[in-house]
């Protein structure tokens, strides 16, 4: 069975969303997943940030201190390749949890 | 690398939370701007996003855990509080310490002795391949080589790859101080070769140098070279005197080269010059060495050589009639007296670092008990199993290196001053102890004893521990009151740790007492002599002393000069000294033996007319030799102790029987009986001996032999001046009184270090069991407090409580006396190469033994017991 714990999907949806909209805060990210599942998923904030961390040494996200449209200053990520190439197998290892849990669900 | 970056966070943590306060900060910020921009109040606004977020003190720590190798610095905090709790009990942190530090001091001290002596490979090329050749003679079962003998066996053997052959030697050297006596070898010319051995400078010998009529060359050793020599550089292609030749020197020999079989030696020649000995077959003086072809065994070899050997008897029975040959590896023959020694001392030791483990154990153990309620305490708090577990192993992990570290120490002056006791005439024949210290492989082994110790110190609380948690007595560890159970299965687990001890401390104590009454035996032997009183020196003789008459005149001379000495009672000349165990032998014949009789070889003593009152011999029938009997134109004479009389004319007078060398008809006639002196090692039997005049087989080197009335070693250097006062060119060498040989002998050091050395272990393994019963029934008192509070409060006298706590405290002695017993009667058969004049099961020892022990044991419990008869019943029962 591939990784597909709470954690293993956090990661995903953070890495999807870095893919999807470059370069974003913490912050960015948690409103872009909400905006983005039509508000079914609610990430709670807080556990982002050592998600985030743990990501950027495991090597797969970068991050960099900028400014934000109102001026304030955010620490930005964005994929690295190695992100780019985790975020592929996690995709594809979710792809497969679902496939079973629906096959499960649909066993009569 | 993420593990270095995170590494690297540890050293900038403050930097580092700053960062990751400032990026949640902003988070918190941003929410709640929205917030106020979606209308809510700025309190309501702060208040939502703080909510959202959740607890930003506890996420911070969550995010840095993610950003640094936080393990490390929470094991650098349990670490600190492990030593915090440690110096909370000073008093069991030192006494534990001392004891790993005994332990494992001493396990590794001898560790270090059996790792320079069997394990170390010898300094030589493919030291495995290399043997020791002997021939095989009645009564010496690894006796030197005859010459030709060797030569026919270096043609036809097919095991050997070489086959070298090597012989004593000693050089007179003349210089400004006079003359002195310097040790040298004989060696075939390729002996340095089969060894694997390169000169530093120079060359080695060519294959031929060792012909007969060769030019005479000589390898230097490095110490003679750096001695003798300077260092010069420019020595190679300089000539040399050696005994009045001279020598080319050819090379030096490099400063880690020995050769234990031989010992020290300066000066290294080839084998050219045959001397009297090596033109005959049957005579023996050299001593092979070979290397053995690819994948032939030492005992192939072995085979081989007593075939060759039986072929030899075949073509020459004159000479080689019941000799026979073999070989065996030359490690054996250089370590093969130490090896028994040695693994006795390191099972010696190994049972002293079991019995301060076990007392290292039952320490924790007691505590683990008294910290029970901490444990609960910290368990009720949340702290896991493992948890706890972990803190237990870092405990005993402080512990353990703390007493490696001192037991390192502790090893390395125990080496120093075991090398300080090693006479230095014996440290010839262990050049292997020369590099002793502690190398890799004993702090290997030290580190693999403290892991070992680290595992076990670590498990037993941890387990009394599973059983707190697993029982699910947590409640019970929080009463203070409910010890009952749980102290009841310590009180059986320490009572087996005591009964262990106590066994062990028995085989110790048994085998130490073995060993002490062996050397006792030892020194104490009937030698046949006075040995207090005589002082023993090498004279040799220049080569102008060519005459009988010329040795005769320098003979009375000598022992003239030296026995008008003041403080010198008698002087005497021998060519062997009592302890000498290296004679080739004789074989006498008695003139009614049939021609075919092959007698044993026997040791022959050359001897001066007052050699055997010198020495103080006793004379049981006939005469000593006359003075006038020191004259080689007398008829042949000879003096025979009691065993040779015994052997040769059993149940009759042998005053006026005739001996005589095989195939010689020149018989003697025996004029005197003296009872047996020890002629040889003291271990060994006492042999039969025969005594001839000096003069009737004299050789240029001999012993002076000289009894004075005040201290033999003090009188050494004045009789050393008045023979080199009679004649400068007489050498001396190696001046030393026969107490001090004896002493020094390889026997008598053999007996004394393992003696001593098992002694003291013996002794700590006593004191270390004495003061682990006293833990266990200390403890055990303090346990049934309560319960010897109700027999005393129910009128229990103070006799009988005393007596309660005193029986148990014997039953655990008695039980581990009676293992004990029976472990030192195994032990002892495993030493018994070791015993000398004592069975293994010797009654008295055991007895001795388990007398000590039981009462080492009645004091180590009569202080707690005293207590508890002592104990205030109200008290007792109040604190309860």
């Amino acid at each position: 069975m591939a990784r597909n714990d709470l954690q293993g999907s956090l990661d995903l949806l953070v890495l999807k969303s870095l893919a999807q909209m470059g370069e974003m805060h913490g912050y960015g990210i948690v409103l872009h997943i909400q905006r983005a599942s039509d508000s079914l998923l609610s990430v709670e904030e807080g556990s982002l940030y050592p998600a985030l961390h743990r990501m950027e040494q495991s090597g797969w996200i970068s991050s960099a201190w900028a400014l934000t449209e109102t001026r304030r200053k955010a620490k930005y990520y964005k994929l690295t390749t190695a992100g780019r190439k985790q975020l592929e197998d996690a995709e594809a290892s979710f792809e497969q949890l679902v496939k079973g849990v629906r096959a499960m669900l649909r066993y009569a | 690398m993420p593990i270095l970056r995170r590494l690297a966070n540890l050293f900038r943590r403050d930097k580092l939370q700053r960062e990751i306060e400032a990026e949640l900060a902003a988070h918190l910020a941003m929410r709640s701007e929205d917030n106020r921009a979606a209308g809510m109040s700025p309190r309501e606004a702060r208040r939502n996003a703080q909510l959202r977020f959740g607890n930003s003190a506890s996420l911070t720590e969550k995010t840095m855990q993610a950003d640094t190798a936080l393990f490390l610095e929470s094991l650098w905090l349990d670490t600190r509080f492990a030593m915090r709790q440690l110096r909370k009990s000073p008093g069991f942190a030192v006494i534990a310490v001392l004891m790993i530090a005994i332990g494992l001091g001493a396990a590794t001290a001898i560790f270090a002795f059996v790792d320079a002596a069997l394990i170390q490979p010898m300094p030589y090329k493919d030291p495995a391949r290399l043997a020791a050749v002997y021939e095989v003679a009645e009564g010496c079962p690894l006796c030197n080589l005859s010459r030709q003998n060797w030569q026919d066996w270096r043609q036809t053997n097919t095991v050997f790859e070489s086959f070298q052959a090597w012989g004593w030697a000693s050089y007179l050297l003349r210089n400004s101080e006079g003359t002195t006596e310097a040790r040298g070898a004989r060696v075939s010319d390729g002996f340095f070769h089969t060894l694997g051995v390169i000169p530093v400078l120079g060359r080695d010998f060519y294959a031929g140098e060792e012909k007969p009529g060769a030019t005479r060359t000589v390898l230097l050793s490095y110490s003679a070279w750096q001695k003798r020599f300077g260092s010069n550089p420019g020595v190679v292609g300089q000539s040399v005197r050696l005994s009045d030749n001279d020598y080319t020197i050819i090379g030096v020999l490099p400063r880690e080269f020995h050769f234990a079989p031989l010992g020290e030696a300066d000066f290294w020649t080839a084998l050219n010059d045959l001397d009297s000995c090596e033109q005959r077959r049957g005579c023996h003086n050299l001593f092979g060495v070979a290397r053995l072809k690819p994948g032939v065994t030492v005992a192939a070899a072995a085979d081989a050589m007593r075939t060759m050997a039986a072929q030899l008897v075949v073509q020459y029975p004159d000479s080689n009639k019941g000799l026979s040959a073999t070989a065996i590896s030359l490690n054996d023959a250089i370590v093969g007296n130490m090896r028994p020694l040695l693994i006795a001392l390191l099972c010696g030791s190994a049972l002293l670092w079991i019995i301060a483990s076990v007392n290292v154990i039952s320490l924790l153990l007691i505590r683990s008990e008294g910290r029970r309620q901490e444990i609960a305490v910290r368990g009720a708090l949340g702290a896991s199993s493992g948890r706890l577990a972990w803190q237990f192993l870092l405990e005993s992990f402080v512990l353990v290196t703390c007493g490696a570290a001192c037991g390192i120490a502790l090893a390395e002056i125990t080496i120093r001053s075991m090398l300080h006791l090693i006479p230095t005439g014996r440290m010839d024949a262990m050049p292997y102890l020369l590099g002793l210290g502690l190398h890799s492989h004993a702090i290997l082994f030290a580190a693999s004893l403290a892991c070992v110790s680290i595992i076990v110190c670590s498990l037993a609380p941890a387990t009394r521990l599973a059983s707190t948690f697993g029982g699910g007595s947590l409640h019970s560890g929080l009463a203070a009151g409910a010890r009952g159970a749980s102290g009841n299965t310590w009180r059986k687990l320490g009572a087996r740790l005591v009964v262990v001890e106590v066994a062990t401390a028995v085989i110790l104590l048994a085998a130490a007492g073995l060993l002490g009454k062996s050397l006792f035996n030892l020194l104490h032997v009937d030698l046949g002599m006075q040995p207090d009183h005589l002082a023993t020196l090498v004279v040799s003789a220049p080569k102008q002393v060519e005459t009988d008459a010329q040795m005769m005149g320098l003979l009375r001379s000598l022992v003239d000069r030296v026995q008008s000495l003041p403080g010198v009672t008698r002087a005497s000349v021998s060519s062997h000294l009592p302890d000498h165990d290296w004679d080739g032998g004789v074989m006498l014949v008695k003139p009614d033996d049939p021609p075919d009789k092959v007698p044993a070889p026997l040791p022959e003593r050359d001897v001066s007319s007052s050699y055997l009152h010198t020495i103080g011999a006793q004379l049981l029938r006939g005469r000593y030799f006359t003075q006038e009997e020191d004259d080689a134109s007398k008829p042949a004479i000879a003096i025979v102790n009691e065993s040779l009389a015994k052997l040769y004319f059993p149940g009759q007078d042998p005053i006026g029987k005739r001996l005589a060398y095989m195939h010689s008809k020149n018989f003697m006639q025996i004029v005197g009986v003296v009872k047996d002196v020890k002629e040889g090692q003291m271990d060994t039997a006492t042999r039969p001996v025969v005594y001839v005049p000096y003069m009737q087989g004299w050789s240029h080197s001999f012993y002076l032999v000289v009894r004075t009335a005040t201290d033999a070693g003090a009188q050494l250097p004045t009789i050393t001046a008045a023979v080199h006062g009679l004649n400068p060119l007489l050498a001396t060498s190696d001046p030393v009184t026969m107490m001090t040989l004896i002493n020094d002998s390889p026997s008598a050091y053999l007996h004394r270090s393992s003696a001593w050395v098992v002694g003291g272990f013996a002794t700590l393994a006593l004191l270390l069991s004495a003061v682990g019963l006293y833990g266990v029934i200390a403890y055990s008192v303090s346990q049934r407090r309560r319960e010897i509070g109700v027999r005393m409060a129910l009128g229990a006298r103070r006799e009988s409580v005393c007596y309660l706590v005193l029986r148990e405290a014997g039953m655990l002695a008695a039980v581990g006396i009676a293992f004990g017993v029976i472990g030192s009667l195994c032990s002892a058969t495993l030493i018994r190469s070791l015993l000398f004049g004592t069975q293994p099961w010797d009654v008295t020892t055991l007895l001795a033994v388990a007398l000590l022990l039981a009462v080492c044991a009645f004091v180590a419990s009569y202080i707690p017991a005293r207590r508890a008869a002592s104990l205030n019943p109200i008290e007792a029962l109040r604190t309860e």
